[in-house]
């Protein structure tokens, strides 16, 4: 089981985001940059928050921005987006949130096989720190194992 | 045993928790099969399950079930998993 693609232009480190919205939008715009999502996905992700609340925040600190497969999705792939100053989601336990984990799935079909190797890289519980706390590229590609 | 996880989007989310819940599932030796759902195919997805597991922010959009509603506070701690299935499966 392989992760999505996380190229180097998808990950952006120490960002500056006002709210969840600017947090989420960086995501969706390293997922355009990379090729995997056009930029009219991140109003997907934006509206996923918005109709069902901030259940994206799925550990302390870390946000999983996804939408639905759709026509805004060009393939699978995922962006990493590091905050200089963590923002709330409103999430009752969760919050405040430092790394954004952006998601473009293309094929529902194999979507666990992606998320079964996300899953790889977060079950070791130091991971989601060590990325808020990562200063280079490599570095978070080494803590996700796609360096 | 049938066990649905909900999301939003029926995928991410819920799949991680599917993924997850199968480890634990394992390591407990507890026979189940488990589906990854969005919250608006709840009904149908859900009507012969014992468990839901899902987030706090789709309890009410989940309604009345005859399922366990088992919220999930953090997706990625196979700790939290195994205390709660244990306690509703055990």
């Amino acid at each position: 089981m392989s992760l999505p693609p996380l190229p180097e232009s998808a990950i952006v480190i120490g960002a500056t985001a006002d709210d969840w919205r600017s947090a989420v939008t960086l995501a969706a715009e390293a997922l355009a940059a990379s090729g995997a999502a056009k930029p009219e996905y991140a109003r997907e992700m934006i509206r996923m928050i918005e109709e069902h609340g901030p259940y994206v925040v799925i550990a302390p600190g870390l946000a999983l921005a996804h939408a639905r497969p759709g026509p805004t999705v060009l393939q699978d792939g995922l962006s990493i987006v590091t905050l200089r100053e963590p923002v709330r989601f409103g999430h009752p336990y969760n919050d405040p949130v430092s790394v954004i984990l952006g998601l473009a799935i293309a094929t529902p079909d194999a979507h666990l096989a992606a998320v079964a190797a996300v899953a790889n890289v977060f079950n070791d519980s130091s991971a989601i720190a060590d990325l808020a706390a990562a200063t280079t590229v490599d570095e978070v590609q080494r803590i996700m194992g796609t360096a | 045993m049938k066990i649905v996880t909900i999301c939003g989007a029926g995928i991410g989310s819920s799949g991680i928790l599917k993924v997850n819940a199968e480890r634990v599932l394992r390591k407990l030796d507890i026979p189940a099969t488990v589906v990854a759902a969005d919250i608006s195919s709840v009904a149908e997805a859900a009507a012969d399950a014992q468990v839901i597991l899902t987030s706090i922010e789709f309890v009410d959009a989940i309604g009345k079930t005859f399922a366990d509603v088992i919220v999930i506070d953090n997706y990625f701690d196979t700790a939290e998993l195994t205390e709660k299935l244990d306690a509703a499966l055990g």
